[in-house]
């Protein structure tokens, strides 16, 4: 008896602490952010509040969660949902904005300002129907190609402009020796994800950002000529040896972090590498006294059809406001001045998207030229494979990207994905 | 009222073994067997069609394949292996040395292995530094580098099936020489005597007293690789057509959320392993009746 009385008391200590600390969430002079950051990224959120803690004397309580939808499905259920909620990307704003459950920043900003601050292209990612939803604070981008400028230098070769101009510079570095292409998809259990992007940057510059979407979505299938055309293309690359250094054995070998240092060795074994702006850190890892610029720089990869010009694929930090009070619009506020993004950028060396960030910010002049390509850009889009379901962005496509280049027939790898979206998409056109 | 306090002790015995095994092997199973007929989020019946994908689908088929491979060269190396060493090493001086090199890699990890093996087999384009061992031996013997884990379907499958082999034979070994040793020696010695060769020995006096731990061992072996899953998950997750039955039940529950095909595959694995159990548990029933 005397047990059950203590195990009742405990319990219902612990539900009135867990009501209490709901309910001070709730209270004025606090801010809730839930968002999937950890280990240094949430050093820099502390960073980038505490002057915002300072100056307002509110308290911003962060919650961190791998699991991001699963968590804000249970918050919104129990009718308690975070104030600021850092989204994934545009697919899972628009999924909130759809049901209500966020705020329309358009009441919230001084619009006219917020258009000066940011580029057309981040205002209408944030913008769903007739509202806008979300504040970008940052940015990676990942169309990129980097080189060995002293190579190019010795070699007399050109930053090549368009798609052509590139295979004509593949053609001269074969005639000189040089494999044109380095490509690494080894990643562990992750193997593969390093293609996607190919096929992504592809897509992007041959079937115009809207079909993108659409395959995004699940509106186009897997089998659609147009992905087809995309794989094909990726394939004239990564599984000539003639075009790709050591042929696709390499190609399924190597590990990602590993690719770039072909175009470093003496004599050079590669001319070119795909790869996204993070990678800087893992060449400067393997060869400590490359500087960037000098050694190593990088070229927007070119247009395929003019019509679709030089899209930038990558991915971005949003946040959206769930809770309209003024604690959180003063956070908002706060999080929109160039003064707050830039600690974030300095201290996770990632590329602006506010128009007024000081240039000084940034590392290295290579840096600025990738947050310059970001901006310009005309076409902005999200990593495909981080917005598709996990079964298929972090499943299917990968496995069948490793199976496309390791030989298998590309019609049944494509109607192997295919299957696989029809069981993990619940809406889209193409889902059966 | 007797009987009734032997029925108490009895179960007052047997209640928790029962409990317990109740708990965690038979309801996880009989629920698992539920959940193979039901869809990817157990919530629509579906019939056997997670059966029918787990015998028609071409990856799948694949993994049969694999695992079929590691059953037949798995085992008979490792009991090969393990019997040959146990019955040379007994006629070597350094006899305790040579059983503990042989028996080391047992200590390691699957995951382990898996790892430094991922690094002796590691490919690097002819002309560059090769950084794998293997690779650099074929280099200074004057041929090609060999993606042993990417070409398929032998080589790698064979390359993964070794890392296994060294484990394992270790195990065999240890068991195996115990058996041999406790072969009678006059025996052995008689049978020289009346002039039976050295195979002879073998086939018609060591063979016959040892073959019913040579069969453990094997239902054991056999065992082991039909569950087989970290060494393929390290160093290819079963990518490049090396995958195998459990390496596909974790992707379906893991990688694609799919309950009724991970609970299918799980059913389908589990039968298979069903008639090397009985087999054991017959020949633990033979052993006690002698």
């Amino acid at each position: 008896m005397k047990a059950k009385l203590s195990t009742g008391l405990t319990l219902m200590l612990l539900v009135s602490l867990l009501l209490f600390s709901f309910q001070a969430s709730a209270q004025d002079g606090t801010v809730s952010v839930m968002g999937v950051w950890g280990g240094g990224e949430l050093d820099a959120f502390n960073k980038m509040i505490e002057p915002f803690e300072a100056a307002t004397g509110i308290e911003v309580q962060y919650e961190g969660t791998r699991d991001l939808p699963t968590l804000l499905t249970t918050r919104l259920e129990a009718g308690n949902p975070p104030d600021i909620v850092a989204v994934s990307g545009p697919g899972m704003m628009k999924d909130l904005a759809q049901d209500g459950d966020l705020v329309n920043l358009e009441n919230v900003f001084n619009m006219s300002y917020l258009r000066e601050d940011f580029d057309q292209k981040w205002l209408d990612l944030a913008t769903y129907e007739d509202g806008m939803y979300a504040l970008f604070i940052a940015g990676d981008a990942k169309s990129l190609v980097w080189y060995n400028p002293k190579v190019f230098e010795e070699n007399g070769y050109e930053i090549p402009e368009t798609w052509e101009e590139m295979d004509q510079l593949a053609q001269q570095m074969q005639e000189d020796g040089i494999s044109p292409w380095s490509i690494g998809l080894e990643s562990g259990a992750a193997s593969g994800w390093p293609g996607t992007d190919w096929i992504e940057d592809i897509m992007l510059r041959t079937a115009s950002p809207e079909v993108y979407d659409q395959w995004i979505a699940h509106d186009i299938p897997w089998t659609d000529e147009r992905v087809k055309n995309a794989f094909e293309i990726f394939g004239k690359y990564a599984k000539d040896p003639n075009m790709v250094y050591g042929g696709p054995t390499s190609v399924l070998s190597s590990n990602f972090g590993d690719a770039p240092n072909p175009l470093f060795t003496s004599p050079p074994r590669a001319g070119l590498h795909r790869q996204a702006s993070f990678i800087t850190s893992f060449i400067k890892e393997s060869n400590p006294e490359l500087e960037a610029g000098a050694d190593f720089d990088f070229f927007p990869l070119p247009s395929i059809d003019e019509e679709y010009g030089t899209p930038a694929l990558g991915a971005a930090d949003m946040l959206s406001m769930m809770n309209d009070n003024e604690d959180a619009r003063k956070f908002m506020k706060y999080m929109a001045t160039p003064g707050a993004q830039s600690i974030w950028l300095s201290e996770l060396g990632k590329l602006g998207t506010h128009n007024r960030i000081n240039p000084n910010i940034y590392p290295d002049e290579t840096t600025r030229q990738m947050a310059d390509f970001l901006n310009n850009a005309e076409t902005f889009r999200f990593d495909a494979s981080d917005s598709m379901p996990a079964a298929i962005g972090s499943g299917a496509f990968w496995q069948g990207l490793l199976d496309y280049v390791s030989g298998q027939d590309l019609d049944s790898v494509l109607e192997n994905i295919e299957e696989r979206a029809d069981d993990a998409y619940s809406s889209g056109n193409a889902t059966n | 009222m007797e009987e009734l306090g032997k029925k108490k002790w009895v179960a007052l015995f047997v209640g928790p073994a029962t409990l317990i095994v109740g708990l965690m092997l038979l309801y996880p199973s009989i629920h698992t067997f539920i959940l193979s007929f039901f869809g990817p989020n157990s919530e629509a019946f579906v019939g056997i069609e997670n059966y029918i994908y787990a015998f028609t689908n071409q990856t799948m088929l694949i993994s049969f394949r694999n695992n079929l491979l590691w059953l037949v060269v798995f085992t008979s190396l490792t009991v090969g292996l393990g019997l040959l060493f146990a019955i040379l090493s007994d006629r070597v001086r350094y006899e305790k040395i040579a059983k503990s090199v042989i028996f080391m890699p047992m200590a390691i990890s699957f995951v382990g292995a898996g790892v430094v093996w991922k690094f002796v087999y590691t490919y690097r384009p002819p002309g560059s530094e090769q950084i794998g061992l293997l690779n650099q031996i074929l280099i200074s013997l004057g041929m090609e580098p060999i993606g042993w884990l990417i070409q398929g379907p032998w080589i790698n499958n064979l390359a993964l099936i070794f890392v296994g082999v060294w484990m394992w034979t270790g195990f065999c070994m240890v068991i195996l020489s115990a058996s041999y040793k406790g072969i009678p020696r006059d025996q052995i010695e008689a049978a020289k005597v009346d002039g039976a060769t050295e195979w002879q020995v073998f086939r018609f006096v060591i063979l016959p007293h040892m073959a019913p731990t040579i069969a453990v061992v094997a239902t054991t072996m056999v065992v082991n690789v039909l569950k087989i899953f970290d060494i393929v998950y390290v160093m290819t997750n079963g990518n490049f057509r090396t995958e195998v039955i459990a390496n596909r039940m974790y992707k379906e529950l893991f990688q694609y959320r799919n309950f009724g095909r991970a609970s299918a595959i799980a059913v389908v694995l589990f039968v298979l392993i069903i008639p090397v159990i009985v087999i054991n548990i017959k020949r633990m029933r033979g052993e006690a009746n002698e």
